[in-house]
């Protein structure tokens, strides 16, 4: 067999979590091979090693002969491999439109303007996407994101195509309409190699070649007929039960359900005209229907068809915008407590709290429901008992495996017996037979208690065991009845082909795929010839620009980092220049005479006319002294004592008491300079006047010169130090968090898996940056120019230069951040932390680096902040030039290089 | 009433065991609490330690050297001998805060009674010491030169003595201590609670909350008084171990009353952090706006810099946040051992004002479930 793909004794673990357990296997090239089985048995992580993105801890791969634990060797290959990760539109960028999106990719493999628009607009043909081509990718439907996922993924040309399930959470039109695609690519490419996983068991019956997985192990390989004959089975859905081991199938149990016995009591849900709006976007457009108590009522759509936004209206959490919901005949008012006690809800991501454990998680809610308390103890072990929870009861929620935790969150939610049972999606990503256990568990509810359910779903199957269901398709009901109804009135084989064919006729087409056939064989001319054009040589600055270009769209159309990172700065610097001052002035004093004599009073009048100095009204004794200090009133208090005008006169050198508030140190200090100041003024003055006294004046003379600053103004100080502080918090910050972003959006996949180097990525990821970084500089030179008057006395040039260095080091700084940074939350509080200390007590700002410890001198000298504050000092308040800062402009520059090779050499070029 | 008071119980202990779980918060409490606290105190100094001098001496006489000497540490750093020519270039690299210019022929002008100048360059860029350090130099160098001539004939017509209250040596550690534990408890409190919050409506949770028989008044009131009761026991031991312990800061004030104030700050604190939450969308746009909040209650309370010196339109915009009252607090309690008569109008300014953000936060909270939509 020429195989694409060769695994050999392939494992790999997440901590403890075994992903795959020594896997050996050879996938055939030329076909389109299946990966089949439930979330969390591996497929993704078998994918990710085979694209390329996930480093392989143990075992070997080789891909197109390749093998994938060498570097040189995966760059080799990696412009032939198209990866497209799991979920929906998980590699693109939401905010761009479609046609961006492409664009950025062709960019990356370093197609030329001119092929990459030709391309484009073949791909954009071809699924039908060309009219959407201006819209932003968020605003997508999910098949149309999934399509979008697949041009981008084409548009080199790739000889491997890896998709990890293309198709969860899609309409089952759309659905038909992507594979449709897939195979239309194929016959025109017969050497691509298309892997797939997918859950859905009935996509798998087209694949050639399939692959059964469970928990981190091969089960069988070989095609869908010859799986389906080893196991004697009819369908994939029954022959992958008949291939897990015998531990798991005993479990299952073949669904039984009993009819329905209409009782004719008045509805218990009641929904009519339901609509709720979203801005102009209708989530949910005059949606009607009643539910029967006992019944089991499925709602039927793909992601984003408004399944949630109705059950949401339902339970009361969202208002709805027309129509009305009612529940036992009230409204759905989320403020009426008793009927919530009649309501159990279980929302799609099975909300349970994952740090509580399963008896802590039953305890809350019990409690929280008023069960009585002699009650609750019975009813939580009753719980744990039928849900089969009795031998985790004290494990944390968070370590269970998913089929139990969503058995934990039903029992949660039925826990207080209600009546009516809401629950969002509650079987994705779970593997058919706990989804079957599942289904006995509601079956029993409602047909035993008599318990009334509304239960959304995605699945053809799950739908078919409903009562009724209600057919939903971009916020509107599309039919309604029982799934044996609905599918004899379209006289359909099953209920999928009942629901494509509503869909098509509310999309009001033609049958889809005839009409993308045309598409694409008008297309099939023209484009196959020049599918084979040579690659060009690739240009590193021009990924980088991609990379660069991306970013910037990005950020110009997020409101809020825009706003944050532009209007920020100015914000800050505003509220700095203003209230940070080392100005005192007005310090608040008191005066305790106790001599009340002409001398008294002269001496104390210096104090008075000093500008420093504001009086309040004179202390009568201690213990008001005491108490105007310690409530704050006075900063300091002067006591004049008795006989003061006598002893001045016989020189028995009377002793004057000042009093301050030390609380403060800093303005205590403050306050005492200018004390002794005036003190030793009146003392001056006295000599002068008494020139017939014997004592001799001092002949010595100090000449202060307080330079750079003669009016010893803050302002002068504060405003170049404040530029210097914002230009690397928020350059920083937001740098930081703009790579990590991509982290938490799952983007950085494609610098995984495309041929984007690490220098590339970062220094495209900085220059955005770098640009905002300057405009903040700008606005932050004009506030300080304009608003506080603070000249540029000094070379304009380089501050300047010195701004531009400055932002290039404090972002990269940024970069280095991230580098280890997980969450965005983290950047933004890890880089704040780290980048304020430093630019706040170690840059010069407050204390000079010369007057620090050497300690933290050393601190200093490894942030860009001690060198641009120098600079900005120098340049607006020292009147400095290039010469004298010269030293600054140079440890710049070498920060900035050593930024760039730590980040560099901290990049990760594969995911862990 | 009863049930309302055991539900908050209830969710408030769910929220406690959410935090035991949070590594990197509970790293970040540790940290805020313990590390930058002592390292804040230790090198946030605004006054004069460990300044940097020169002096040119040209007279190289023994009065010259004797005014070198008296240049003593913690305030000064042994001065470095420089030439003439050197001053412009070190004083704008910074290297000195302050230049003294000993002329020739200086001890034998002063012993011939003829008038002599001494130059003192100050940087005056360096606001925080430079003016109190030039005064220190001027004192020093009027104290030797007197010890020097050895005549009590200088001896001034005014004694002048001063005592610090609350404070007897000024010394920074204490101020910077204290206002450094009382900004790290607003920062944690915002940051704890509101993404607190975030997180809930993340996973999804909050919403499961409006569907069980509770009201959002108790959802808030529980996150208020578990987080509360997080910080306010992290800043005890902070004030008992760090600021009293290690930074050896004697409180003279009384400490139950300061911790009944921050009880109360921490109302404030929190509604103000679950008000921030619900007006973000997500936790990165939480935090950006955490940090721009933070910041300015943190320049401009009065902790750094005195509020008095601030332009009166702002002094009275800072009236309407929190901080600027707690750092009042703090300050009259820790320092001036004030009792409730004189800081009571704080507490009540503190509790209002938490009470306006709680109520603000409790019209916007339903529709940040619907937020989540977008």
């Amino acid at each position: 067999m020429n195989a694409i793909a060769r695994l050999s004794d392939l494992s790999h673990r997440y901590k403890k979590i075994v992903a795959l357990d020594g896997i050996t296997l050879d996938l055939p090239a030329g076909r389109m091979v299946g990966l089949i089985g439930p979330d969390g048995v591996g497929k993704s992580s078998l994918l990710a090693l085979m694209a390329g993105v996930r480093k392989i801890q143990a075992g070997s791969v080789q891909v197109l002969g390749r093998d994938m634990r060498r570097m040189r060797s995966r760059r080799a290959i990696c412009p032939r491999i198209a990866y497209m990760p799991q979920g929906l539109g998980q590699n693109l960028y939401m905010t761009l439109t479609v046609f961006e999106n492409i664009d950025f990719f062709g960019r990356l493999f370093g197609q030329p303007r001119e092929e990459r628009l030709r391309r484009i607009k073949e791909l954009l043909e071809s699924t039908g996407l060309a009219p959407f081509a201006g819209r932003a990718a968020g605003k997508l439907s999910g098949g149309m994101k999934q399509k979008l996922g697949l041009c981008c993924a084409l548009i080199h040309d790739p000889q491997l195509l890896i998709l990890d399930e293309p198709t969860t959470g899609v309409d089952p039109l759309s659905r038909r309409q992507f594979w449709e695609l897939i195979e239309r690519i194929r016959s025109r490419r017969q050497d691509m190699s298309v892997i797939v996983a997918t859950a859905y068991m009935d996509e798998a019956e087209r694949f050639d070649w399939l692959v059964a997985m469970d928990a981190g192990q091969v089960l069988a390989s070989g095609s869908p007929a010859e799986l389906k004959a080893r196991t004697g089975t009819a369908n994939l859905d029954a022959a992958f039960i008949q291939l897990l081991p015998e531990h798991k199938r005993r479990d299952h149990l073949a669904l039984i359900i009993p009819p329905h016995q209409v009782k004719h009591g008045s509805p218990v849900i009641e929904a009519s005209a339901l609509t709720r709006r979203f801005g102009d976007f209708i989530a949910v457009d005059q949606v009607s229907f009643t539910i029967e108590g006992g019944e089991i009522f499925g709602f039927l759509g793909s992601n984003g068809c408004g399944k949630t936004t109705t059950m949401k209206m339902l339970t009361g959490l969202l208002p709805s915008s027309g129509g009305e919901a009612r529940l036992f005949g009230h409204p759905a008012d989320a403020r009426d407590i008793d009927l919530r006690k009649r309501v159990g809800y279980m929302s799609q991501s099975f909300s349970l709290y994952s740090e509580l454990t399963v008896r802590q998680n039953l305890l809350l809610h019990a409690r929280i429901f008023q069960l009585p308390r002699a009650e609750i103890e019975a009813r939580v072990k009753e719980m744990t008992e039928r849900f089969g929870l009795d031998d985790v009861t004290d494990e944390l929620a968070d370590k269970l495996p998913l089929g139990v935790r969503q058995r934990l969150s039903l029992a949660v939610a039925v826990i207080h017996g209600p009546e009516i049972l809401i629950l969002d999606e509650p079987t994705s990503g779970v593997d058919p037979v706990a989804r079957d256990q599942f289904w006995a568990l509601l079956i029993q509810l409602s047909r035993d208690d008599g318990v009334t359910i509304f239960i959304s779903t995605h699945f053809m199957n799950e739908a078919e065991r409903c009562d009724r269901v209600s057919l939903m398709h971009a916020g509107r009901v599309l039919a309604q009845g029982s799934p044996v109804a609905l599918i004899s009135a379209r006289s359909a084989k099953n209920l999928k082909e009942t629901f494509i064919a509503y869909l098509e006729e509310a999309a009001g087409t033609e049958p889809a795929a005839a009409q993308l056939g045309t598409a694409l064989d008008r297309n099939n001319q023209v484009a196959a010839p020049q599918l084979r054009s040579k690659r060009l040589p690739i240009d590193p600055a021009r990924r980088a620009w991609a990379y660069a270009r991306r970013e910037s769209l990005e950020i110009m159309r997020d409101p809020i980092r825009i706003a944050f990172a532009l209007l920020g700065p100015i914000i800050l610097m505003i509220a700095f220049g203003y209230g940070i001052t080392f100005d005192l002035e007005d310090i608040s004093y008191a005066v305790l005479d106790h001599d009340q004599t002409p001398e008294s009073r002269n001496y104390l009048e210096n104090f008075a006319g000093s500008r420093y100095f504001n009086q309040r009204s004179p202390l009568q004794n201690y213990a008001e002294m005491e108490s105007r200090l310690s409530k704050g009133r006075l900063t300091f208090a002067i006591e004049i004592p008795p006989g003061f005008g006598n002893d001045l006169k016989r020189d028995r050198q009377p002793e004057v008491g000042i009093w301050l508030d030390g609380a403060i140190p800093f303005r205590a200090e403050t306050a005492l300079g200018y004390i002794l100041g005036v003190h030793q003024y009146y003392l001056e003055q006295r000599i002068r006047s008494e020139s017939s006294s014997d004592q001799r004046p001092t002949p010595l003379t100090i000449e202060t010169h307080f330079r750079y600053n003669q009016d010893f103004k803050s302002v002068y100080a504060i405003v170049p130090g404040t530029i210097m502080m914002l230009l690397v918090w928020i350059p920083a910050m937001m740098t930081a968090a703009g790579v990590v972003r991509e982290k938490e959006m799952g983007s950085i996949t494609n610098f995984y898996a495309t041929p984007v180097r690490g220098l590339e990525f970062l220094l495209g990821k900085q220059a955005p940056y770098v640009v905002i970084a300057l405009l903040n500089f700008a606005s932050l030179m004009l506030l300080a120019v304009f608003l506080f008057q603070v000249p540029v006395k000094g070379s304009l040039a380089a501050l300047l230069v010195g701004g531009l260095l400055y932002v290039i080091a404090t972002t990269g700084l940024g970069l280095l951040m991230s580098s280890f940074m997980k969450t965005q939350i983290a950047a933004i509080f890890g880089t704040a932390i780290i980048t304020t200390m430093p630019a706040v007590n170690f840059s010069g700002f407050f204390a000079p680096v010369a007057s620090l410890t050497p300690g933290a001198q050393v601190f200093a000298r490894i942030f860009p902040s001690s060198y641009f504050q120098q600079i900005s000092l120098g340049t607006f308040t020292k009147a400095l030039g290039f010469e004298a800062l010269m030293v600054n402009f140079w440890m710049l520059a070498l920060l900035i290089l050593a930024y760039l090779l730590s980040a560099l050499s901290l990049l990760q070029t594969q995911e862990r | 009433m009863r049930r309302s008071l055991a539900n908050i119980f209830q969710l408030g202990i769910k929220e406690l065991y959410s935090l035991r779980f949070d590594p990197v918060m509970l790293l970040l409490i540790v940290y805020m609490f313990t590390f930058a606290v002592f390292e804040e105190a230790q090198n946030a100094n605004v006054d004069v330690v460990n300044a940097a001098v020169g002096i040119v001496d040209e007279d190289r006489s023994q009065l010259s050297r004797r005014i070198g000497d008296a240049l003593l540490p913690p305030r000064f750093q042994p001065p470095d001998a420089l030439a003439i020519d050197e001053i412009d270039a070190a004083m704008e690299a910074a290297r000195y805060t302050f230049v003294i210019d000993i002329p020739p022929g200086f001890q034998a002008d002063i012993l011939a009674g003829r008038p002599a100048v001494v130059q003192l360059n100050v940087d005056a860029t360096a606001m925080g010491l430079a003016g109190t350090g030039a005064g220190y130099i001027q004192r020093i160098i009027a104290q030797e030169l007197n010890a020097f001539l050895q005549s009590d004939g200088a001896t001034p017509a005014v004694n002048i003595v001063t005592r610090a209250r609350f404070n007897p040596n000024l010394e920074t550690t204490w101020f910077q201590g204290a206002m450094s534990l009382t900004n790290n408890i607003t920062l944690m409190a915002m940051l704890l609670t509101g993404a607190a919050l975030i997180r809930e409506r993340e996973h999804g949770t909050i919403e499961h909350l409006l569907v069980m028989p509770l009201r959002p008044v108790e959802i808030m009131l529980a996150k208020v008084w578990a987080n509360g009761l997080v910080v306010v026991i992290a800043a005890s031991l902070s004030l008992f171990i760090v600021v009293q312990g290690a930074l050896a800061v004697p409180i003279s004030g009384s400490i139950p009353l300061y911790l009944s104030g921050t009880v109360i700050y921490l109302f404030s604190v929190t509604s103000l952090g679950i008000y921030l939450a619900t007006l973000a969308r997500s936790m990165p746009q939480f935090g950006l706006l955490t940090m721009i909040v933070y910041v300015i209650m943190l320049l401009l309370s009065g902790g750094n810099t005195p509020l008095e010196s601030m332009p009166a339109q702002l002094q009275t915009i800072m009236q309407l946040v929190p901080s600027t009252h707690f750092v009042r607090l703090a300050q009259a309690i820790l320092f001036r051992d004030a009792g409730l008569a004189v800081v009571w109008p704080q507490f009540v300014a503190t509790a209002a004002i938490g009470a306006l953000f709680f109520l603000a936060a409790l019209l916007r909270f339903r529709k940040t479930v619907t937020l989540m939509q977008g």
